[in-house]
């Protein structure tokens, strides 16, 4: 059975390519410190299901100390010239966007159908996995359709790859760093000690109040925590429920699905969600780390008021 | 309330610009101490954790086939493909994209985008192409304001999108935490539930970007 053991191997791979690429590439004198980063990830990839968690909490501290202390510079080198793009691109035209766009393509096609291909009785892949298998897949497919098309030499695509890896640089780490947050959140009772004090400030008897101190403190705790799914449960038992369920009469199904909405409203504003937020601005290299936060601070704060209004409106017996 | 310090780690930290990875890891560090977990058991439940959570890193896995194309020239023709298209602005490029992804992702195709995948080749490359080709001398903070203006149509799409979909994961943890408080609640009204709000989100955001259009255009007549 394929489970997500299988693409672990595959991003360990690809990490190391970039470690192996980055120590043979001379032009660049801080090589040492990017093949380190890397080697280290490729290792959680790797073997982290068979180390013990203190030694992969090791590698995550030596991770950190690279690019804390060092920092990932990628390479000045570039593989083709913008003439030779521009020539590329004209030969090519729009086929080009072919592999391209055969990601998204296979990932859905591969989504609909691997669940159930069985081999000799028992299921090709995990079916808990199957939305991010396909998309490992896809990635296949679309890489053997580059190969094929472009027929360019073979380590290519890797020399590419490090290239990408070494531009986003610690960026990329960080949304898995994140999420073991999350855990240690869990784990340290962090979730209670907020409903507990959200419950004790609020007062009772004004709805509006009421409303917007759910909505609002929903966007605040996901700005804190990152993610809106981590926020949920504790604003949601903490006041949604008692408050303005209970105490209320309000509807369940509306005060939830507003609360949560009014969780990816603070989604857009912090950088704690960093694969939305922080990783485009290493990946298209702005120079403003919080450049798409501001981009998007307008457009969250007014479907937050919308929120707050839609709930206050409709959730409530006249 | 000692563990919550690891929260005003992560708010000290990010205000000084610190490197995010150390504030998420002190944050770590602090929050399992003050939770009473002692060092060995903080470390290991962030290494646990992490390693558990590899399959957020998984997305990288299209750099290689981004990179390829990228080497062939990939922007440069979604750039050109934009540039031949006169009534193609920066504003509606995004604007045509932030629906396509509202859309997509109601129906459930949340992975018919992204920013290493879309945006970084296509998205962002074509919004850009449009500017050179109607703002002379665009300069490089405008370069990057539209860059960032990308990123931005792709999340804000698919946020205010895939909540239509009942069986998003958000979906399903509403009902789970619902059902956990003894009240059901059915993923199809919550679905519904959730239209206003993305109709809100295209409204506002969309508006937005034409705003954008008129700012660059308005420099222009101005330079």
């Amino acid at each position: 059975m394929i489970t997500l053991e299988a693409l672990y191997r595959l991003m360990g791979l690809l990490t190391g390519a970039a470690a192996v690429l980055n120590l043979g590439d001379r032009s660049n004198p801080h090589r040492i410190w990017n093949a380190t980063f890397w080697a280290l990830w490729s290792i959680s990839f790797l073997f982290g299901t068979y180390l013990p968690d203190i030694v992969n909490g090791g590698v995550i501290l030596a991770m950190v100390a690279v690019a804390t202390a060092r920092g990932i510079r990628p390479s000045r080198s570039e593989s083709t010239t913008a003439a030779e793009r521009s020539a590329s691109a004209a030969k090519w035209g729009n086929r080009l966007f072919l592999p391209a766009l055969a990601i998204p393509a296979f990932t859905l096609l591969a989504n609909a159908t691997i669940g159930r291909i069985r081999i000799g009785g028992t299921l090709l892949v995990d079916p808990k996995q199957i939305t991010l298998v396909s998309l490992g897949l896809a990635t296949l497919v679309a890489l053997a359709l580059g190969y094929w098309m472009l027929k360019p030499p073979v380590r290519a695509p890797f020399v590419e790859a490090r290239r990408l890896l070494d531009s986003v640089g610690w960026a990329a780490m960080l949304p898995q760093l994140l999420a073991a947050l999350g855990a240690v959140f869990a784990a340290a009772g962090v979730g209670k000690v907020v409903s507990a004090i959200a419950a004790s400030w609020i007062p009772a008897g004004a709805p509006f109040l009421a409303v917007s101190a759910y909505t609002v403190g929903m966007a605040l705790l996901t700005v804190l925590m990152g993610n809106a799914f981590a926020a949920f449960p504790v604003m949601t038992l903490g006041i949604g429920i008692p408050l303005l369920v209970t105490g209320m009469h309000g509807n369940a199904t509306i005060i939830a699905a507003i609360g949560m909405l009014s969780g990816f409203c603070g989604t857009l504003m912090t950088p704690m969600a960093a694969n939305f937020n922080l990783v485009p601005v290493a990946l298209l290299d702005l120079s403003d780390r919080y450049a798409v936060i501001r981009v998007q601070l307008p457009t969250a704060l007014i479907l937050l008021a919308v929120n707050t209004v839609i709930l206050y409106l409709f959730a409530f017996p006249l | 309330m000692l563990v919550l310090l690891g929260l005003l780690v992560i708010v000290v930290g990010f205000a000084v610009r610190l490197n995010p990875l150390l504030v998420v890891t002190c944050a770590g560090i602090v929050t399992g101490l003050a939770g009473g977990l002692g060092l060995v058991k903080t470390l290991s439940t962030l290494g646990h954790a992490f390693t558990e959570s590899r399959y957020v890193g998984i997305v990288w896995l299209v750099l290689p086939i981004i990179g390829l194309l990228e080497r062939a020239g990939l922007k440069e023709r979604a750039r050109e493909v934009v540039i031949s298209m006169q009534r193609a602005t920066t504003g509606r490029v995004l604007l045509a994209y932030l629906a396509l992804r509202q859309v997509t992702a109601a129906l459930g195709l949340v992975s018919l985008g992204g920013h290493a995948q879309m945006v970084r080749p296509l998205i962002a490359p074509m919004a850009e192409g449009a500017a050179e080709r109607d703002v002379p001398g665009l300069d490089d903070s405008e370069r990057q304001k539209i860059r960032a203006h990308a990123a931005a149509a792709d999340n804000i799409g698919v946020f205010f999108g895939e909540d239509i979909f009942i069986a998003i994961g958000s979906i399903l943890l509403i009902k789970g935490v619902m059902a956990q408080a003894g009240i059901q609640v059915l993923p199809t009204e919550l679905a519904v539930w959730a239209i206003p709000t993305a109709i809100a989100a295209f409204i506002v955001h969309g508006a937005r970007l034409l705003l954008l259009d008129r700012r660059l255009s308005q420099r222009t007549s101005a330079a």
